[in-house]
């Protein structure tokens, strides 16, 4: 008893003496699905940041960086809250990051203002998540900013009539509604728009109903997992690829890691999307390598690794401007409007809305050296969040 | 117009068919022996992962990857049947067995995910069976023409096996009375077990042909489980016209509903089962316990 005592004593002392700025530890809780159908990601989100940290070191200035990594398996608000709780109060974070699902992201929300914890959101993709507290952050993208280019470019390929099929969920009435209203803004028609079950996995049906509105383009947005091969493969068997009708997506249908499932009947589905793992610049090689040397297979990077190095960027330049401070306002004033070259292209965080600004690029299925990959065939410059842009 | 009807009536009879294949296991085993088996799910996928790496890995044809897929997931049943199923056949009550065979499928499911990662694995087709088929008034995945033919052949040679052969005598007497069939010298101990093989067989087989409408993936074995036993419920366990006209009348609920409603999700799927059982509740088919 009394030599645990001692051991107390002894670190309220070394705690008086101590000044904040030399060798402390400032964490990170990240929230990400390391486990369970969406595993994929949360490892996306680890090696994205151990990237970030493997080239540019655990400290920022004299502060040791932390990361604490939290699962989150599925859609769960109540469970996300939890955990937030526990990073904030038990682990004493200064951060929180990742969040994969748009309900968890609102749910630790009202938590930030309480707590002065800013948060740095690496997937939601919602726009109305920024709105919910002044201390968030985005490094990934919405629907919004991914549809509105997709609509522009169904009217520049000469659509005239185009069927909507999105998944009945946030993001899907988000895209739906993005392009609905850029489309008809362009002057062409909406003849169907199908909400589909998120649980849907034979499309037959609905190619039949496709069909049957007589569209000559359809636009589609399911999130990325097993049900986006079984879409693709229904558009293909149905003969509605060979009856002309042409297919444009959001690059959920076409992750990096679904293309060799696609197979070659993948080959010329164009999607509007803010990375391809084969963009080519120096950026994004060096990226591609670091990851590979922290432990990702080449074939699983995707948009969320890319969202986490720049997540990882954002928080050390917030540690940076606060000299490891908790002190979420000046941490925020720091990284609005800061601009850097990402592996996907030249980003920036919107001052206004606190949302990556950036390219989002038209791509194409392609085979490159044996593999398939979305090559960029067009790019939409400095594109902001059309869903809370004032414009 | 009536080319529309016929095209769902098409993709309904397909994914009924599917929905026939892997039920049937399931029923045999409910209605045989009474094992409500959640694991059956679980051996579906794992007949569906050894095909995706027989064809992949392996580079055998799709005939043999089935038979590959079959017989393996025979196989790994052994042990399960051995150690655990036997202790349950139209003994103990529901309880443990849900409890029992739940766990199996959690283990199965975690195993998966680790050792196979939780993305989904295609089972890719042959050139025969890949792409659209032109039926003259539509173009229909061909596919779906040999899952029609599959489920058709299935409950045929079924039915055969248990209404015209020695075994199937055998396998109904026991059935009917397990003690008086073993004082005649039949061995139901054998019997069970060839019956649970040829549920596994019959999962494992479903699970390969079916999916295209039903991807290879960890979750698999829970997330179409319920949908498994509705189609037992309904149709009536044990019974094969049962299972057969459940998985139709399912099958053109679900199409028919995401074709007119998608927005409306499953809805239609569970209406048409609450009519059922409302109004059969021992199954289209069942025979009264």
């Amino acid at each position: 008893m009394t030599t645990k005592f001692g051991f107390a004593g002894a670190a309220v002392i070394a705690a008086l003496f101590a000044t904040p700025a030399h060798s402390d530890v400032i964490k990170v809780g990240v929230i990400g699905t390391m486990s369970g159908p969406y595993a994929l990601f949360g490892q996306n989100f680890k090696h994205g940041i151990e990237a970030w940290v493997a080239e540019h070191g655990a400290k920022v200035g004299d502060h040791q960086v932390e990361f604490i990594y939290r699962d989150e398996e599925s859609p769960n608000p109540a469970k996300s809250k939890a955990l937030a709780q526990e990073l904030i109060v038990k682990d004493k974070v200064q951060y929180i990051a990742g969040l994969y699902f748009t309900p968890d992201a609102m749910a630790v929300a009202p938590l930030l203002s309480e707590a002065k914890v800013p948060m740095i959101v690496m997937n939601a993709a919602t726009s109305a998540i920024v709105e919910k507290s002044p201390y968030i952050v985005r490094t990934s993208f919405t629907m919004w900013q991914n549809t509105v280019p997709a609509a522009k470019v169904a009217f520049a390929k000469g659509a005239k009539k185009v069927a909507i099929a999105v998944s009945d969920y946030g993001p899907g009435i988000d895209a739906e509604a993005a392009f609905k209203k850029t489309f008809e803004a362009e002057g062409g028609k909406i003849v169907e728009a199908i909400r589909m079950p998120l649980s849907t996995t034979d499309f037959g049906p609905i190619m039949q109903r496709i069909k049957d509105s007589g569209a000559d383009m359809i636009f589609t947005f399911l999130p990325a997992g097993p049900p986006t091969l079984g879409f693709v493969k229904a558009y293909i068997d149905n003969g509605l690829k060979a009856g002309g009708v042409k297919l444009l997506s959001t690059g959920d249908l076409v992750t990096e890691p679904d293309l060799p499932n696609i197979g070659d009947s993948g080959i010329g589905i164009l999607s509007t999307y803010h990375y391809s793992a084969a963009h080519n610049s120096p950026e994004n090689k060096a990226f591609l390598a670091e990851m590979v040397k922290v432990g990702a297979k080449p074939d699983d990077i995707t948009m969320a690794s890319v969202a986490a190095y720049d997540g990882a960027r954002v928080i050390y330049k917030m540690i940076e401007a606060t000299n490891g401070q908790k002190d979420p306002d000046k941490a925020l004033a720091a990284v609005k409007g800061m601009k850097w070259v990402s592996p996907r292209g030249p980003v920036s965080i919107d001052p206004e809305t606190r949302h990556i600004t950036q390219n989002i690029y038209l791509r194409e299925v392609e085979k490159k050296d044996g593999k398939l990959q979305n090559t960029e065939l067009q790019t939409f410059e400095a594109q902001p969040d059309w869903g809370l842009a004032k414009h | 117009m009536a080319w529309t009807v016929l095209g769902v009536v098409l993709d309904a009879i397909s994914y009924g068919m599917v929905l026939f294949i892997i039920s049937i296991g399931l029923s045999i085993m409910m209605g045989l022996m009474r094992v409500v088996n959640l694991a059956h799910g679980a051996f579906a996928m794992i007949g569906g992962y050894l095909a995706s790496y027989a064809l992949k890995s392996l580079g055998v044809s799709y005939p043999l990857a089935i038979i590959l897929a079959v017989i393996g997931a025979i196989l790994i049943s052994i042990p399960f049947e051995f150690l655990l199923y036997r202790r349950i056949y139209r003994k103990s009550d529901e309880l443990t067995q849900i409890l029992l065979t739940i766990g199996i499928t959690f283990v199965i499911i975690g195993v998966a995910n680790y050792a196979l990662g939780p993305t989904s694995k295609s089972i890719p087709l042959p050139a025969a069976l890949s792409g659209p088929f032109d039926l003259g008034f539509r173009m229909i995945p061909a596919h779906r023409l040999f899952v029609i033919a599959c489920g058709l052949c299935t409950a045929l040679l079924l039915w055969l096996l248990i209404d015209r052969t020695e075994f199937g005598v055998r396998m109904r007497a026991a059935v009917d009375n397990g003690d008086m069939a073993e004082a005649l010298g039949i061995r139901t101990q054998l019997i069970f077990t060839a019956a649970f093989a040829l549920a596994i067989g019959l999962a494992a087989f479903g699970g390969v042909v079916g999916a295209e409408l039903l991807p290879i993936e960890p979750f698999y074995a829970l997330r179409y489980m319920v949908t498994f036993l509705v189609v037992v419920s309904v149709g009536g366990a044990g019974s094969i016209a049962g299972a057969l006209s459940a998985s139709m009348l399912l099958g053109l609920a679900d199409t028919t509903g995401k074709y007119l409603a998608p927005e409306y999700g499953e809805f239609f799927f569970y209406l048409a089962v609450i009519l059922a059982v409302f109004l059969f509740p021992n199954g289209l088919l069942g025979r009264k316990h």
